[in-house]
């Protein structure tokens, strides 16, 4: 039977607001279904023309798969957001790209013509599952050294980045982390940011914490806006003595969820849906596991093999900033400066946390919201590096730019 | 004011010292869409949602506390808004009623009212909007602190609203009668005040309470207080106006109260005070007068609280809450053995009933056997027929209709039929020596455990089970009509039954979902022994010579569920004739056997009345069949006769050992003949009225068990 691949775009993408993992974070007596399932909710009602009895997959990612992140999530999360029954769902893991990877698969089974349209997000509460929470690692990793023991401690693999690209320094990850402050507070301040939240309501009935009672999340709880190079130089290198990776140069241990709506391009405008993004090709790859955040810089390689377009090309850049070294890495990679004007716009990962499998979104969200500002700008880019050695891209083409849908 | 408040509450609060307090959390919040700084109030004892939060004196003093603190950050102008939620799945149930029990003082009862009222009017004078936000189960005084709030909003999912004050005996005295036809007109709050308190407390769920106009928007439970903190924030910025219907405050509030009164009569036949004391204050709130109205309010709490009724209906609400759910001398649940297939001895109407609800409740097999083929499968045609109206009615799905039907057979052989059944149960003619063989050849087919159960509503237990080779396995199961409807089970402990076949009896009856009451082997166990001495000393004075409507009308200040006669024909004169019969060779000396009624059964009447005018009147053919004597008794001497009557057969009944306590008593009348919450059965009443004593000596109940405390 002759097939056509079909067009996929992003519709559109919401995320709560991220909380700090722990018996303090805003998120502590709040359930992680119930995070994802207000994500989704909210994703409905701002677009009240999907008709939710269409929508064709729920595909939720989590890292840690057990608990309220349990329970084939996806299936779940459906049924609590009020979506029909009709409706099915499912869990993916993939680490820190698990958004960013059930985008990709629902995205894959659009183009072949499986789904019209579908959610995909990602939810991960790292206070109540914390990383590494019922792991189970195979012996023969050590045993037969298939892996280093620090493959599976994340700051410890970014201390083995710096240490394989030594030009890039604890000073230049300070930089590059003060200025992901700015700019995250600066999107604040100009409203970029808050348009995609969802507000959450949280409770806490500990009164060590702060006010008891019902309140309202509205904003990213991990910001530290005012961050300065000297706030940054006298912190702990906890991952390895004299290391260069600190609290203020990484993403911290976050709670939160992200939601997407991902469509054939065709259902979009017969059901006269926003196209706020059109996929243009995505990759995964694989590399040591002992510098993961090596990762974004060969799954670009493919990713821009395969649309055919080079580095040049990428008008905007969304990349997960896990840790600093990570992002500096990727740039150094292809030649791009520090602070280029492409790059992480309204901030990143270490302004706003990284709670893993839900991050993929929330890098699309951004995007997106950049296109809309940007119509001149034709190509971005969404990346991240995920847990035992692996990264993911994906690019987009912007649907405002006047060649858009066209040969390049 | 607040000072003044924060001391009635303190002196209150020390009359009550276990009172589980509920905390009143306040928590600030920016708004959506930068509508402002706003103070989110929790109320929350601490406990989860099996201990629903309720308002005592230091409940109250700790939500004036956190009124204290916004009041003046909104007047100082550091918040835009107040608003008011509860825990999880609850919002507030109300007034505490273990704190209502212990007040023994007009002005302390007085104090409860005014503190609550002093309370809850602060949020609707704050310098800025209030809001309440129903996310769970209000009732009482938690509908009504609502009520105060300028704005509510309501969750879809909240299962149960209402204001149950009128049902226990009470007015809703912290602002709902005086608030709530103001803000929905006088018809609906006289429905939601009188008509669901007084139809066994009905409640209403989140989409009713806004389609009456009680919440001025309704979201989903999901993301319920955040989509109302969204609409608050709308709100104040003037994005969203809240529009309320023209309240109509002619004619048709005076014809609001005048249904109320309608139904009040229907019910409680004048008897008790809660509804009309509420419907005056409704009546007068027409003028939109507030304040008066919460005076008034002040006052009729303070009167009820100090009042009988009141008292009974708290006795009564805690005994078919909590004393129904643990049966008073029931052996140790872990004695009960499972039941995994029934059956059903006789397949007529009665039997269909039992296996229908066995099948429904159960779902096990059940089968049941009869004397012909044609009766069993009228009886299995039966319960089919009763799954396929559930089905229609959409009560159950197709595959549960399938499951059900599956589950019911009809078989003739006994053998075959109850070989592996687990629990039996006889519906057969009411005579001795039928039960006796039934139990003969069930027991010779059963296996060895199997339960041997009888539906006798007057025949000895411990004599049908004499023959038997294992007596210890028979129990007294004994439903009252309809069985789908009536919550009550008496179950009789034979002489010989022993502990695990009890255990057992009453696991069923548990998932059965019905009031079980133990009860010895007396001569027609608790209510109908009550209910036959009490007909038949209305039998009595008629026999004698009062004439029919002067009886009648004396029992009606009891507020009964209907009239001695009516009763009567609801049961049938010669079900009551049958077993007047067998209490009369049991007491002989206190149960007569009316000539009257005998000839009316042998007439072949179902009845004393005929209803061709709409209303009841006396059947002239019915009324031809009487032979009156002529001692004609006044309606006050009538009463006194049958209330004595009755005090003295609960006292026979509670010397003998019948039921454990004067409690099992009234749970049996309430659950078993519908007897009034405001009578807390039939004890309280007879010892408020000093009935107890004239007959016994003494009072059926110690003193603050149904009234006020000594």
């Amino acid at each position: 039977m002759p097939r056509t691949a079909r067009d996929v775009v992003f519709v559109d993408g919401v995320r709560t607001p991220f909380g700090k993992a722990g018996p303090k974070g805003i998120y502590h007596e709040t359930r992680a279904d119930d995070l994802v399932v207000k994500a989704i909710r909210e994703l409905l009602r701002r677009n009240p023309d999907l008709d939710p009895a269409k929508i064709d997959e729920v595909a939720i990612a989590a890292t840690t798969q057990i608990g309220d992140q349990g329970l084939t999530i996806g299936r779940t999360a459906g049924i609590l957001a009020g979506l029909p029954q009709s409706v099915p769902g499912y869990s993916i893991d993939r680490m820190c790209a698990g958004a960013l990877t059930a985008v990709t698969s629902v995205a894959g089974s659009v183009a072949f013509g499986a789904y019209d349209v579908a959610v995909a997000g990602g939810v991960e509460h790292m206070g109540r599952h914390p990383m590494g929470e019922g792991v189970d690692p195979n012996p023969r990793f050590v045993s037969e050294k298939l892996v280093d023991e620090s493959a599976l401690f994340m700051g410890m693999t970014a201390e083995n980045l710096h240490d394989r690209y030594p030009q890039i320094t604890k000073q230049r990850a300070d930089e590059y982390a003060v200025r992901s402050q700015e700019k995250a507070a600066k999107a604040y301040a100009n409203g970029k940011i808050q348009q995609d939240l969802v507000p959450i309501s949280v409770r806490n009935t500990n009164a060590e914490v702060g006010e008891t009672g019902w309140g309202l999340v509205t904003a990213d709880e991990p910001m530290r806006p005012g961050t300065t190079l000297e706030n940054l130089a006298g912190l702990k290198t906890p991952f390895r003595t004299h290391g260069r990776v600190t609290a203020g140069n990484a993403a911290g241990l976050n709670d939160g969820a992200t939601a997407s709506i991902i469509a054939s391009e065709d259902f979009a405008r017969e059901n006269n849906l926003p196209v706020k993004m059109r996929l243009v090709s995505y990759a995964f790859a694989g590399v040591e596991p002992e510098v993961m955040g090596y990762g974004p810089i060969p799954a670009t390689e493919k990713a821009l093999a395969k649309a055919g377009l080079g580095i040049g090309d990428i008008g905007l850049f969304e990349i997960n900033e896990a840790f600093a070294v990570q992002v500096l890495a990727f740039l150094d990679h292809y030649g791009i400066a520090d602070d280029d004007a492409r790059v992480n716009q309204y901030g990143g990962a270490i302004a706003f946390g990284h709670p893993l499998a839900s991050s993929g979104v929330r890098l699309m969200t951004q995007l997106a919201r950049q296109f809309e500002e940007q119509p001149e700008v034709r190509y971005g880019l969404t990346t991240m590096c995920v847990g035992f050695g692996m990264g993911a891209t994906v690019i987009w083409e912007n649907p405002h730019h006047k060649d858009a849908g066209g040969d390049k | 004011m607040s000072t003044t408040t924060a001391e009635l509450l303190k002196g209150a609060a020390e009359l009550f010292p276990d009172e589980v307090v509920t905390s009143a959390h306040v928590r600030h919040l920016e708004l959506p869409y930068g509508a402002g700084r706003f103070a989110l109030i929790t109320l929350d004892n601490g406990f989860d949602h099996t201990k629903p939060t309720t308002f005592g004196p230091g409940s109250l003093a700790n939500l004036n506390a956190a009124l204290d603190q916004v009041e003046k950050e909104a007047a100082d102008g550091e918040i835009v808004g107040v608003g008011l939620t509860g825990k999880p799945f609850i919002f507030a149930v109300g007034a505490d009623l273990k704190g209502v029990e212990l007040l023994k003082k007009h002005d302390d009862a007085l104090a409860i009212g005014k503190g609550g009222h002093e309370v809850f009017k602060r949020l609707s004078a704050l310098a800025v909007p209030t809001f309440a936000y129903y996310n769970g189960a209000a009732m009482g005084g938690g509908v009504e602190v609502g009520l105060h709030c300028s704005y509510r909003t309501v969750s879809k999912a909240l299962p149960a609203f209402s204001l149950p004050e009128v049902f226990l005996g009470l007015v809703p005295g912290w602002g709902g009668c005086a608030l709530l036809p103001n803000l929905i007109g006088a018809d609906k709050a006289v429905s939601v005040i009188i008509e669901n308190s007084l139809n066994q407390n009905k409640q209403l769920k989140g989409q009713q309470v806004f389609d009456l106009g009680i919440a001025d928007a309704i979201f989903e439970g999901a993301d319920f207080l955040e989509q109302s903190l969204i609409w608050t924030a709308n709100v104040l910025k003037g994005d969203v106006t809240v529009e309320r219907p023209e309240i109509d405050r002619g004619e048709a509030w005076d014809q609001a109260v005048a249904k109320g009164k309608f139904i009040a009569d229907g019910k409680v036949h004048g008897a008790a005070p809660a509804a009309y004391r509420a419907l005056e204050i409704i009546a007068a709130a027409k003028d939109g007068d507030l304040q008066a109205g919460f005076d008034a309010e002040d006052q009729a709490l303070a009167d009820l609280i100090m009042g009988g009724e009141l008292r009974a209906g708290i006795y009564s609400f805690n005994l078919v809450q909590k004393r129904a759910k643990r049966p008073a001398g029931a052996p140790d649940k872990s004695l009960a053995r499972p039941v995994t297939k029934v059956g059903v001895v006789g397949a007529g109407l009665m039997a269909s009933q039992l296996a229908l609800l066995f099948l429904r409740r159960l779902e096990v097999p059940v089968v049941l056997t009869d004397i012909d083929q044609e009766r069993v499968d009228k009886g299995v045609g039966y319960v089919h027929a009763e799954i396929d109206k559930l089905l229609g009615k959409g009560r159950i799905n197709q595959d549960k209709a399938n499951r059900l039907k599956a589950l019911v057979t009809g078989v003739l052989d006994k053998a075959e039929g109850f070989a592996d059944a687990d629990f039996i149960i006889e519906a057969v003619f009411e005579e001795i020596g039928v039960k006796q063989q039934v139990f003969a050849e069930v027991e010779a087919v059963a296996p060895a455990h199997a339960i041997l159960a009888t539906n006798t509503s007057s025949l000895s237990v411990s004599e049908m089970a004499s023959k038997l080779k294992h007596p210890e396995r028979v129990v007294g199961f004994h439903f009252f009509n309809p069985v789908a409807i009536l919550p009550l089970l008496e179950i009789v402990r034979g002489e010989k039954t022993d502990d695990a076949s009890l255990a057992t009896a009453f696991g069923v009856a548990k998932k059965l979902k019905k009031t079980a009451v133990l009860t010895k082997d007396a001569p027609a166990f608790v209510v109908n022994r009550i209910l036959t001495r009490f007909m038949g000393e209305i039998q009595n004075v008629i026999d004698e010579g009062t004439p029919v409507e002067t009886a009648e009308k004396a029992i009606e200040p009891l507020g009964l569920p209907m009239s001695p006669l009516v009763l009567l024909e609801l049961v049938g004169p010669a079900i009551g004739l049958h077993v007047s019969e067998t209490l009369n060779g049991a007491f002989p000396e206190r149960f007569k056997v009316s000539p009257n009624l005998k000839a009316v059964v042998e007439a072949g009447k179902r009845g004393f009345y005929v209803y061709d005018s709409g209303k009841p009147e006396l059947d002239p053919e019915v009324a031809a069949l009487l032979k009156q004597g002529d001692s004609v008794l006044t309606e006050d001497q009538v009463r006194d006769r049958v209330l004595d009557a009755v005090a003295q057969e609960i006292g026979l009944m509670l010397d003998e050992g019948v039921v454990a306590e004067a409690q099992d008593i009234d749970l049996c009348l309430i659950t078993g003949a519908g007897w009034p919450f405001h009578l807390g059965g039939i004890t309280p009443y007879l010892d408020r009225e000093g009935v107890s004593e004239r007959v016994t000596g003494k009072k059926f109940l110690a003193p603050g068990v149904a009234s006020v405390p000594a």
